[in-house]
């Protein structure tokens, strides 16, 4: 045996700045890495199994409260598949006021990420706060980046009555569609906050990233004129373009032993793994955004492709750039939708819809009876997808890992994970069950 | 050399639960900073990278206890924490997951996972206050930002927070909402509903649907009685009450079906 042979585990314990509870691990035996796993332990909450037995009108609260960070999400993946079962055309009005709500919780999202949870890595810091007291810069910085979180919240707010799991969402539309006069106010600070996103695109474009070797399959959504977020077909960098409704003959689930959280695969893709969210996103709709921000992301050196996961916080800044950008726009030309919501007559039927929540395509399929109760519910969140790319990444950058230090080598690994905005808590929450007939 | 007095130590936790009522602290833009300079956040683990060490002045502590290992840890949190305030339905009523608590037990052991050996859960999710005490529950479903900054002030200072727990009826009176159940026939929830939320459902034309849980002294079955004459059923009424606060006494007591196993009494975990 040569003397040099020795084992060595990089362990997280408790992944911080992240949504919900995980931990990683990265074993390595004789200078090689032998093994990672992403942990998810968060308990799952059995969403899947409780909403069996209710009525479709009530699944919008309910799926809110999956994730405190995208409710919104939920709920428009939620009312676009049930929309679907009942046959629900809903109104170019509504349509135009649900984006300017996603809007929002794409700028609240993003930003609480892109200042909050993210920029400390690049920074050298445990925290944003601790980032605000260490010098005026960067407590100028955090500020904006709070004010700019608030600008989002407070769409929200105004929509939904509170930013957290917002009341206002039904199937055909709104309970009560917002007043102008409610809406305007809000302009002054969202042209702020597009300013501020330019320069926020600017500073994250700036960042050092590590470099990167590696390709990506990307997968999103792919709309004919908009960036996609609420529809749109569901595409993919290496050539993918299909319904959405096939959305479960391309992707599978399966569990691993060691998360609370089933893993996703494309089907036939070698690994089978592939990474939603901003980056692709970005990757599959840049053309899709105003010439102007397509122009900004050239400058800073942000031309696609990028297969950089650290570089994913330029495409969160260049998302909420365009989400100030259209919101300003979907107020000015805002008419209230009159009725707020298209009538609906409750009908048996399987419907699924996708749509892009922050941290990506986020699928959601209801089986109704007549009477519109929920017979079976399935729902697949972004980061359950993005497990096994972010497992993948871990490999990738791992050999690096081994020479270093615990606590860098285990920071460095954090870090990887947190490029993904991993929301845990969504993810845990659909183990999927299984009733077993006897 | 003078020494600046020691800053209170507060620490943010968090069991089974969608993060947001955690949120809500990173959600109060305006003051977070201010916050951070007045106490030392020594560990919340969704804002700050940072080890869980020693002891705190208060401690914030979202979702419901769900695994074997949330008894053992809950209880080591207690032991760590000068104050105790849970915040939100899933720390106070055991949040919408337990809804399973309601699932016949036969049933539920049907239930499995595509690999059950790799999950652990208990068969209940239950209030934080059945398993430690608590010094104070803030309601909510989310919790409300000016209510957690009032109950993070009173406790710094040591005197009670004030946090009315009349019902929302008292907040829809006060922002001069049109009562929806009187003058439109819509279901609400109101009546019973803790306040807090500042009667939002009401403004936007919707009946509360009680995600605050129960107010002080609500009268559950009274307004059964009413919602049945709005034309709703039994299993309508059920289902109404059956969503974020399900299992908070006052509601689950009025439930058609009632609990299908025995109350959870402190410190049982079966």
């Amino acid at each position: 045996m040569g003397q040099e042979s020795y084992s060595r585990t990089i362990e997280v314990h408790a992944l911080a700045r992240v949504e919900g509870e995980g931990g990683l691990t990265v074993r390595v035996r004789d200078g090689r890495v032998v093994g990672v796993e992403l942990r998810i332990y968060e308990p799952p909450r059995f969403y899947e199994a409780l909403l069996r037995g209710r009525h479709a009108a009530e699944v919008p609260d309910i799926v809110a409260r999956i994730c405190g960070i995208c409710p919104v999400a939920y709920q428009m993946s939620a009312v676009h598949a049930l929309e679907k079962i009942f046959g629900v055309a809903v109104s170019p009005q509504v349509r135009a006021l649900r984006r300017l709500l996603y809007c929002g919780e794409w700028i609240e999202s993003h930003t609480l990420h892109i200042f909050l949870l993210h920029a400390p890595d690049f920074l050298g810091f445990d925290s944003a706060l601790s980032m605000a007291q260490a010098n005026p810069d960067l407590a100028a910085l955090v500020r904006r980046g709070l004010r700019m979180k608030k600008a989002g919240n407070r769409i929200m707010q105004v929509i939904g009555g509170r930013e957290i799991h917002p009341v206002n969402v039904q199937i055909g539309g709104f309970y009560r569609a917002p007043r102008r006069e409610e809406l305007l106010p809000l302009l002054d600070e969202l042209r702020w906050g597009r300013d501020a996103a330019v320069e926020t695109v600017r500073w994250a474009a700036a960042l050092p990233a590590p470099p990167w070797t590696g390709g990506y399959e990307f997968v999103a959504l792919r709309h004919p004129s908009e960036y996609a977020m609420n529809e749109g077909r569901l595409g993919s960098s290496a050539g993918l373009d299909v319904a959405q409704e096939e959305f479960l003959d391309h992707f599978e689930e399966y569990q691993v032993p060691h998360s609370h959280a089933l893993h996703a695969r494309r089907r036939g893709n070698g690994t089978g793994s592939y990474s939603v969210g901003a980056l692709a996103r970005w990757h599959l709709n840049y053309d899709r955004a105003p010439h102007w921000i397509q122009h900004l992301a050239h400058e800073c050196g942000f031309s696609v492709p990028v297969h950089n996961p650290y570089r994913s916080i330029v495409a969160r800044s260049l998302e909420v750039l365009l989400a100030f950008d259209e919101a300003i726009a979907l107020i000015e030309n805002y008419e209230p939708p009159s009725p707020a919501r298209a009538p609906v007559t409750y009908a048996a039927g399987i419907g699924q819809a996708i749509t892009e929540a922050p941290r990506g395509i986020l699928y959601h399929r209801y089986e109704t009876d007549a009477a519109g109760i929920v017979r079976w519910a399935r729902i697949v969140p972004p980061t359950s997808q993005n497990q096994a790319q972010m497992e993948h990444d871990l490999w990738t950058v791992a050999p690096r890992l081994v020479s270093l230090p615990e606590p860098v080598a285990a920071l460095e690994a954090e870090k990887v994970i947190r490029n993904y905005d991993p929301c845990i808590s969504c993810a845990t929450h659909f183990l999927r069950l299984r009733i077993e007939q006897q | 050399m003078s020494q600046k007095p020691a800053k209170a130590r507060l620490g943010v936790f968090k069991l089974a639960s969608c993060d947001g009522c955690q949120l809500s602290l990173l959600d109060c833009e305006d003051e977070l900073l201010a916050l951070a300079e007045t106490v030392e956040i020594a560990y919340f683990l969704e804002a700050v990278r940072r080890p869980l060490e020693g002891e705190f002045d208060l401690v914030l502590i979202e979702g419901s206890v769900s695994t074997p290992e949330q008894v053992e840890y809950i209880r080591d949190v207690r032991r760590r924490a000068r104050y105790l305030v849970t915040i939100g339905a899933c720390a106070t009523a055991g949040g919408i997951q337990a809804l399973r608590n309601f699932a016949d037990v036969q049933e539920y052991l049907q239930v499995v996972y595509a690999r059950p050996d790799y999950i652990r859960s208990l068969a209940r999710s239950t209030a934080i206050a059945d398993h430690v005490p608590v010094d104070f529950e803030l309601r909510g479903c989310p919790i409300a930002k000016q209510q957690l900054l009032e109950v993070i002030s009173a406790f710094l200072v040591g005197r009670r927070p004030h946090v009315p727990r009349h019902s929302t009826c008292i907040e829809c009176k006060r922002a001069g909402t049109v009562c929806v159940m009187v003058a439109r026939g819509i279901p609400c929830l109101g009546p019973v509903t803790h306040a807090g939320c500042g009667a939002l459902c009401p403004g936007y034309h919707r009946g509360c649907y009680g995600c605050y849980g129960p107010a002080q002294d609500a009268q559950v079955a009274a307004l059964a009685g009413q919602l049945v004459k709005l034309g709703m059923s039994p299993a309508d009424i059920e289902r109404s009450l059956h969503t974020f606060n399900a299992w908070a006494p006052e509601f689950r007591r009025v439930t058609a079906r009632g609990p299908a196993l025995p109350v959870v009494s402190a410190g049982t975990t079966a």
